[in-house]
């Protein structure tokens, strides 16, 4: 089969644009970054994504050049970044506040960078006006940083971090600062933008939706260490820790002692319940303690006994809707309350269940994802 | 417009006369026509003509204007750069110790930092004129200059120099095109505030002048002792002018700029 799908990451002839090795940063007594290794490749739209002082932003900020590794280096395009001060770096960043020079007209902001570099006047207007058609910001030329819209001052920034083509775009929450709906066209303009210009974005932020969407992989960090890193679906598919699996969506996690044959793993997670079957690769020992991450969308629920590999009976305790989908809270005799989500695809008068209702709960056994973290 | 309780009245009545009673005396006296400072002989602006005919006023002014320029400007970058230290480096070694030697000559006695700075200039052999009075008005005027700029990098968003210096700004690229710009509103009331005190000042003056140096203040005080004459009226009445004109314009501006700004950001919202 031909390699169409871009995943650098997986050729091992790839040469990554920038590597950490073994980095560790220490404010004081505090330990930022732990030994840290991670190679992001070019054309990457690479997302850390973590809880607040997970490190994600300290990451970033050590790329900039702002911040510089207790031990370990950073490489970016094979050169070790040690010695190289924030302004010879071939690396931009927006900024999380979009950093905007107040004094300074939208195209004068754009300009900085190249003005900068030392670029004769009439490179300088082509570049800013191929920035400004490029972020929709034409009529805006001569307008002072406040007397834009938060929307407007988020694509100043953008064009502003993007005009000296730089090999590397960081982005330090680039949309906090957006409305819902604001935010989620921006992300597909981000995504249009990256591809048309080629240029390397490592994003750091710590909405998951936000991450899924842009992403071509994403890393998840906590206390400083990297849990996992992978490609979306595989982040959401396979995660690698309960860690990952609860930051990453919705999940239920059910605890129990596993007892393997082959690649089914039995796992008795309560007193008087039949064991819950799951497949898998991994080899586990004899009534070790696992867990089992189920999504709420992988879970039919049903009246009548269905003919599944796990089935459950219960009783719905609360319903959330959500207008495309719902989402039951189904209380199980052992008191657990499993979390099941089916889509609307009737109007809301035939709804099939509600408050109180006795319902069967079934997954597959490829459904469930056995983890032993 | 809501009217105003006859308590209310009275007490602005009463505290706008206490505040400018004296001046307006003043104002008016420097207008007689009489050389008795008491007794009014009708209108005339003679004391005015006189006093730009007198060489040793003339002079005093130069001097004044001169050590204001030139005191102020030193202070304002001293200034400017302990406040820069203060705010910036964190902590160092005798931060605090510094930090208190910055503010102490806000409250230190005129007359001390006067008697201070003359024994130094003897100690070391500095003849005494102008420079003298230059660096003594530098010292203590530097003082006020750190606190009003350091209040105004303390706000300052530390992010827009990152991003200065992520665009390929050296740190003190970083410090002429971003920075400074943005603080210099600071810069420049340090600047006025530093020129004002100069221009005020009688005994640091008094302590570290020399013969060839008379400043204003020190004319105008040597001249009262032996009587006040018209023409000290008239020279205060074109200070007091000065001075108010200056502020009207400064505020003037000032109110424009908040006018125009809130809506430009109006428009922003509404765009």
């Amino acid at each position: 089969m031909p390699q169409t799908v871009f995943a650098p990451w997986e050729n091992p002839d790839e040469k990554p644009l920038i590597q950490f090795r073994n980095v560790t940063k220490r404010f004081g007594d505090f330990t930022a970054i732990d030994n840290l290794d991670l190679d992001i490749y070019t054309r990457e739209f690479f997302a850390l994504l973590g809880p607040s002082g997970c490190g994600k932003t300290t990451l970033m900020r050590m790329l900039a050049g702002f911040e510089t590794p207790s031990s370990g280096s950073i490489l970016i395009g094979g050169q070790d970044m040690a010695e190289i001060p924030p302004n010879r770096r071939p690396v931009n960043m927006m900024f999380q506040s979009y950093a905007l020079f107040p004094h300074l007209s939208v195209w004068d902001n754009i300009a900085f960078g190249l003005k900068r570099e030392g670029k004769d006047r009439g490179t300088i207007e082509t570049r800013v006006a191929d920035m400004m058609r490029l972020t929709r910001l034409e009529k805006f030329a001569r307008r002072k940083p406040h007397q834009l819209s938060g929307g407007q001052r988020q694509r100043v920034a953008l064009a502003r971090s993007l005009a000296k083509a730089p090999k590397l775009l960081l982005l330090d929450e680039p949309l906090g600062a957006l409305d819902k709906k604001l935010r989620e066209e921006t992300q597909f303009e981000l995504m249009d933008i990256q591809e048309k210009t080629g240029t390397t974005f490592v994003i750091v932020t710590h909405d998951q939706e936000e991450a899924m969407t842009v992403a071509s992989r994403v890393a998840v960090m906590d206390e400083g260490k990297l849990v996992q890193v992978a490609t979306p679906d595989r982040i959401y598919e396979t995660p690698n820790s309960v860690y990952v699996a609860d930051f990453i969506g919705d999940v239920n996690i059910i605890e129990g002692r596993a007892s393997q044959s082959g690649d089914r793993v039995l796992v008795s997670w309560a007193e008087g319940t039949t064991p819950l079957v799951a497949a898998t690769e991994k080899h586990l020992s004899k009534d070790q303690a696992c867990y089992l991450a189920i999504r709420p969308e992988k879970i039919t629920i049903s009246e009548t006994e269905p003919d599944t590999a796990n089935r459950l009976q219960g009783e719905i305790l609360d319903i959330g809707y959500l207008g495309n989908i719902s989402t039951y809270h189904v209380k199980l005799p052992t008191g657990h309350v499993i979390k099941a989500q089916s889509t609307n695809t009737r109007r809301i008068a035939r709804r099939s269940f509600t408050w109180e209702d006795k319902v069967w709960l079934s997954w597959t056994d490829t459904a469930a994802i056995l983890l032993e973290r | 417009m809501r009217r105003m309780s006859s308590f209310n009245l009275v007490s602005l009545t009463l505290g706008l006369a206490f505040l400018y009673l004296p001046m307006l005396i003043l104002v008016i006296y420097s207008f007689n026509a009489s050389k008795l400072v008491t007794v009014w002989a009708g209108f005339s602006t003679h004391w005015y003509g006189e006093l730009f005919r007198d060489q040793a006023f003339l002079d005093a002014a130069m001097v004044t204007l001169k050590v204001g320029v030139i005191s102020s400007t030193l202070a304002t970058i001293l200034g400017t750069m302990a406040a820069w230290i203060l705010v910036r480096t964190g902590r160092f070694l005798g931060r605090t110790l510094f930090s208190g030697m910055i503010y102490a000559p806000l409250v230190m006695p005129d007359v001390i930092t006067g008697l201070a700075l003359l024994l130094l200039f003897i100690g070391i052999g500095l003849d005494r004129g102008i420079l003298t009075i230059v660096l003594a008005h530098t010292t203590f005027a530097m003082c006020y200059v750190s606190v009003v700029v350091s209040s105004r990098l303390s706000s300052f968003d530390r992010s827009l120099e990152e991003a200065a210096l992520d665009l390929g700004c050296t740190p003190w690229q970083s410090f002429r095109l971003v920075t400074l710009p943005i603080i210099a509103p600071a810069v420049i009331s340090g600047w006025l505030l530093a020129f004002t005190l100069s221009l005020d000042d009688l005994v640091i003056a008094s302590f570290t002048a020399g013969p060839s140096s008379t400043t204003l203040p020190m004319k105008i005080f040597s001249a009262v002792r032996l009587g006040v004459s018209p023409e000290i009226n008239a020279l205060s009445t074109l200070m007091i002018g000065i001075v108010a004109l200056g502020v009207v314009i400064f505020s003037i501006i000032s109110k424009r700029a908040a006018v125009r700004q809130q809506m430009e950001e109006q428009a922003a919202v509404r765009t």
